[in-house]
């Protein structure tokens, strides 16, 4: 670091980092928010909606339009992945065989113990995301452990099945967008059926899962979404094995 | 007590910028962009506490208990996520950009002139 | 009717995702077609929105959720006139790049209609949002978009580095934006606008006030590439696609200030309204830096990208100063200028995209005399060259004056002729620029200053040798905009009228939680006599500068010794654009605090 940005820096940090201690301070005591906001939609969440995660209440329902925003952010991220992580005319690339010989010095038990962990991470995945609006969770922890799954694929020495399945099949981009298209859809049906974007145009259950009005379909769009954009940037970052030699 | 997580938040803002300034490595760059995400995190749940208030999650508890404020947690909740993948997209970027310049140390990589 | 408020917003993001869906179906017109259609009806929407806003301000709650007990628990967008135009104009900029991108940009679809689908999306919905949190959701839909536009051409280092300081900064810009959030929310327990304004009202300015705001305006500064946090622009724009250019400079930067103008007028002017005085000078003098700095880097850039992007940041910087004299004129004017500069800069960024098409370089001096077939390239730059120096009475003219009469009446009487000698030096190095390329003007140095084009790819691909109508055609509808702007009398009327509503602090409270009060048309004043003084004085000074610069050593004998004494002036000024992205986070920094300790100070 020169000397310059080292001055500049020691500066700057003190007077951001301190000017937010600062101003934080001034604010309550730790532990005594009191706003009405809050209070509000913890109290209103249940009889609104029937669900008893007034946090998944809060993220689909009365603020939905920030998920959606915050859903499309990720979809973007990710085409924006695959777009700047995309073959150029030219590249050289390496042999298939090298890299599944590299991955078969992972040992036989990461393998199998990878693979059998699939099958419950599905499971563990569709359990967390339909019961979003009960339990903590909902779709964009649902899409992360799904994710974890295609992790352990890849961890367990199995990565090219994973890119053949993604070159083979468009399903997994198929499935993000139609996760994204899905939740913006929700928000075009509040608007036709009930009148207002987003509002809430399924009746209400009176227990169980079939509880909240679309937040079940929300969060098993969003789970859609997050699982399919996720599952596509490690299969883009594990592709540039095969082509990414340093020109 | 009353002041210190907001100051722990301050504290990984600062550690997090000075991380930015100081790398060698644009991967540890990034890593140091998600500390700085964490300050954000902080910051935004501990505003929301409320001393001895359980989650708001009413599957067990009565619908009248104390609870913690719901919004700050649904804010940092999907962007959490977000976020994660945010940084996928800039490291994406340092793979490519390493493809190129053969290094990843942000000093190195400038081609720009003035 | 006020349903088209989240549709201009849900239907483009919707389209992507179709896109996205069905692409492996899709031949690249069909792309092409479905992302220009898209963006065409989210132009007639945001058009048909401001229509239906005229004077007032139309408010819609998400999910059918109104306030409760005056608490806000729903997303609401908020729409005034100077949003929903705002919204238009991004809207008509993004047809026009699609319109440009058409058949001949080498992209690879549906990926690249699906990011500027959404960053128009992003852009619309932080016009017409009344929820704090929901704008710094859509700026970072925004961003994200852009970094992955920004980055597009991988195939060349510098695009990655540019790409990558624009990310790093703007993310750091983010992350300062949610914690001012955080704050804020902590103490007025609102994150809706209206909400947040008369808490604040009652709150007066402790610390934790204060802080909140200049994290939010420094992180929309930051987005707006005021100086010190602007070095990310210039490396951005010098290798962003052109049509990307085209929308970054005529719609991105201008939504900072946007910002920066909506989070005062309905929050903060409660709070802090008794220092406007004090808010106002941090304001115009960061605007005033931004302006000069801009400029000045203008006049000694070879790469004709970058030279437009300090233009770019130029222009920032007044509309800053227009935007920072929180008053309804400075606004008004602000607003017609953000409107004429904006078609100006993307006509000089159109003109440049076709430039590198037909020729394959943008460095001037690579270029010399090169460009003497591209007739009408040609005389489209130096048209863009002379609105840009605010010729009068064209738009950039009318905006101009605007702000310098709203200077005036608060007392910053030295701000028009500071004003008028960016537009100067700006229009200067166009006119310049134009002339070397399109007529070999102008002695070619034995030693050009800077290389810029070791790996410039073309972006578009064959044939070379003619410029096909997709490209001409945005560039003359943006240059008749740019004119239409100062010739359509009703317009600052119109704006005056905008900015009265925008600026109404006490009343945007009642208008979002019951009913709008009524408030009447306003009329705007004309140009004064001293403003056409100025405005043709600039363009007299950028021509003769422009002259200077081509054949300044024939013609006078000391300019040799007043040009090198010039550019050794500039030369610390241009070290410090390193490229490196810890310098500029050390700037951002540095430049966030020492705003911080300027309020904290200022408003003890």
């Amino acid at each position: 670091m020169t000397r310059g940005r080292r001055a500049v820096a020691i500066v700057g940090v003190v007077l951001l980092a301190g000017g937010l201690a600062w101003g934080a301070s001034g604010l309550y005591d730790f532990g005594h928010y009191h706003a009405l906001y809050g209070k509000i939609v913890a109290r209103d969440a249940v009889p609104d909606r029937s669900a008893t995660n007034s946090v998944v209440v809060t993220a689909f329902d009365y603020r939905a339009f920030d998920t959606l925003g915050e859903e499309f952010i990720l979809f973007v991220a990710v085409v924006g992945v695959a777009v700047l992580l995309r073959r150029l005319r030219g590249e050289s690339g390496r042999d298939e065989d090298e890299v599944a010989e590299e991955d078969r010095r992972a040992s036989e038990s990461t393998r199998w113990i990878g693979m059998a962990l699939v099958g419950p991470l599905v499971v563990l995945t569709a359990y967390i995301v339909v019961h979003g609006h009960l339990t903590p969770g909902g779709g964009f922890q649902g899409g992360v452990i799904l994710m974890g799954a295609v992790a352990f694929v890849a961890v367990g020495g199995e990565s090219l099945v994973l890119l053949h399945l993604r070159r083979t099949s468009s399903w997994v981009e198929m499935s993000e967008s139609a996760g994204a298209a899905g939740f913006a859809m929700l928000g075009f049906g509040g608007l036709i059926g009930a009148g207002a974007f987003f509002q809430n145009f399924i009746a209400n259950g009176t227990s169980g899962l079939l509880t909240g009005g679309f937040i079940p379909l929300a969060n098993i769009a969003v789970g859609l979404e997050v699982g399919g954009a996720l599952m596509m940037v490690i299969s883009e970052f594990f592709d540039q094995r095969l082509h990414g030699q340093a020109t | 007590m009353s002041i210190y997580p907001y100051v722990v938040a301050a504290w990984l803002l600062g550690a997090g910028l000075w991380g930015v300034m100081s790398s060698r490595n644009y991967v540890h760059l990034i890593i140091c962009l998600t500390v700085m995400q964490a300050s954000t995190y902080v910051l935004l749940l501990s505003v929301g506490y409320v001393s001895h208030g359980k989650a708001p999650i009413f599957a067990d508890i009565p619908t009248n208990s104390v609870v913690v404020d719901p919004v700050v947690q649904a804010l940092s909740l999907t962007d959490v996520v977000v976020e994660a993948t945010i940084v996928a997209l800039l490291l994406a970027l340092v793979v490519q950009a390493n493809k190129r310049f053969n290094t990843v140390d942000p000093d190195a990589m400038t081609r720009m002139r003035e | 009717m006020s349903q088209l408020a989240p549709l201009a917003v849900a239907v483009p993001l919707l389209g992507a995702a179709l896109l996205i869906f069905f692409h492996a179906l899709m031949p690249r017109i069909a792309a092409e077609l479905i992302a220009l259609a898209v963006a065409t009806a989210s132009l007639v929407m945001t058009l048909l929105l401001l229509i239906h806003v005229g004077h007032g301000l139309t408010v819609y709650w998400f999910g059918g959720w109104h306030p409760r007990h005056g608490v806000a628990i729903g997303i609401n967008f908020a729409v005034t006139a100077v949003g929903a135009g705002l919204a238009t104009f991004v809207t008509l900029l993004m047809v026009l790049a699609l319109v440009y991108s058409v058949r001949y940009l080498d992209v690879r679809q549906p990926y690249y209609q699906v990011l500027m689908l959404t960053f128009m999306a992003g852009m619309v919905g932080f016009c017409l949002s009344g929820d704090l949190f929901n704008m710094f959701v859509m700026f970072e839909l925004m961003s994200v978009s852009a970094v992955a536009l920004v980055g597009y051409k991988i195939g060349e280092g510098a695009a990655l580095e540019g790409g990558l300081n624009f990310a790093v900064i703007n993310t750091i810009g983010a992350f300062l934006f949610l914690l001012g959030i955080a704050i804020i929310y902590a103490h007025t327990g609102a994150l809706n606008l209206a909400q947040m304004g008369a808490a604040l009202r009652h709150s007066g300015d402790d610390r934790a006030v204060v802080v909140a705001f200049t994290l939010l305006i420094g992180a929309l500064l930051i987005k707006a590439a005021v100086v010190p946090f602007h070095f990310w622009l210039a490396d951005a724009y010098a290798v962003a696609l052109t049509p990307v250019c085209l929308l970054l400079a005529g719609a991105m930067s201008e939504l900072g200030i946007y910002g920066v103008g909506q989070v005062w007028f309905t929050a903060f002017a409660g709070a802090l309204g008794s220092h406007v005085h004090v808010v106002r000078a941090i304001l115009v003098g960061a605007g005033l830096l931004t302006a000069l700095w801009g400029a000045g880097m203008a006049m000694t850039e070879d790469h004709l990208k970058r030279l437009l992007a300090f233009v770019t940041i130029s222009f920032v910087g007044v509309f800053l100063v227009g935007v920072g004299l929180l008053t309804e004129d400075g606004v008004a004017g602000t607003a017609v200028y953000v409107l004429a500069d904006g078609f100006g800069k993307a006509l000089l960024f159109a003109c440049v995209g076709i430039v590198q098409h037909r020729l394959g370089k943008v460095g001037q001096h690579r270029l010399h005399g090169r460009g003497r077939r591209l007739v009408a390239t040609g005389l489209l730059v130096t048209a863009g060259g002379l609105l840009v120096a605010s010729i009068p009475p064209f738009g950039p003219f009318l905006g101009k004056s605007m702000i310098d009469d709203a200077a005036i009446k608060v007392g910053y009487g030295f701000v028009p002729p500071l004003v008028a000698l960016t537009s100067a030096l700006c229009g200067a190095a166009v006119l310049r620029a134009a002339a070397r390329v399109f007529r070999g003007w102008g002695a070619v140095p034995r030693d050009p200053p800077d290389e810029a084009d070791e790996d410039t790819e073309p972006e578009t691909i064959e044939p070379h040798d003619r410029t096909p109508a997709t490209m001409f055609v945005p560039a003359f509808a943006l240059l008749a905009g740019a004119v239409a702007t100062g010739v359509w009398s009703g317009l600052p009327d119109l704006a005056a009228t905008a900015a009265h509503r925008f600026a109404d602090f006490a009343g945007y409270h009642a208008a979002v939680f019951r009913t709008p009060r009524h408030l009447g048309p306003v009329s705007s004043g004309s140009p004064e006599w001293f403003d056409y003084l100025y405005g043709s004085g600039a363009t007299v000074l950028a021509v003769a500068l422009a002259g200077l610069g081509l054949w300044g050593e024939r013609l006078l004998p000391g300019w040799r010794r007043v040009s090198t004494a010039a550019t050794a002036l500039i030369r610390p000024v241009r070290d410090l654009h390193t490229g490196k992205i810890g310098d500029y986070t050390a700037a951002l920094t540095l430049g966030v605090g020492i705003l911080g300790v300027l309020l904290t100070v200022s408003l003890a």
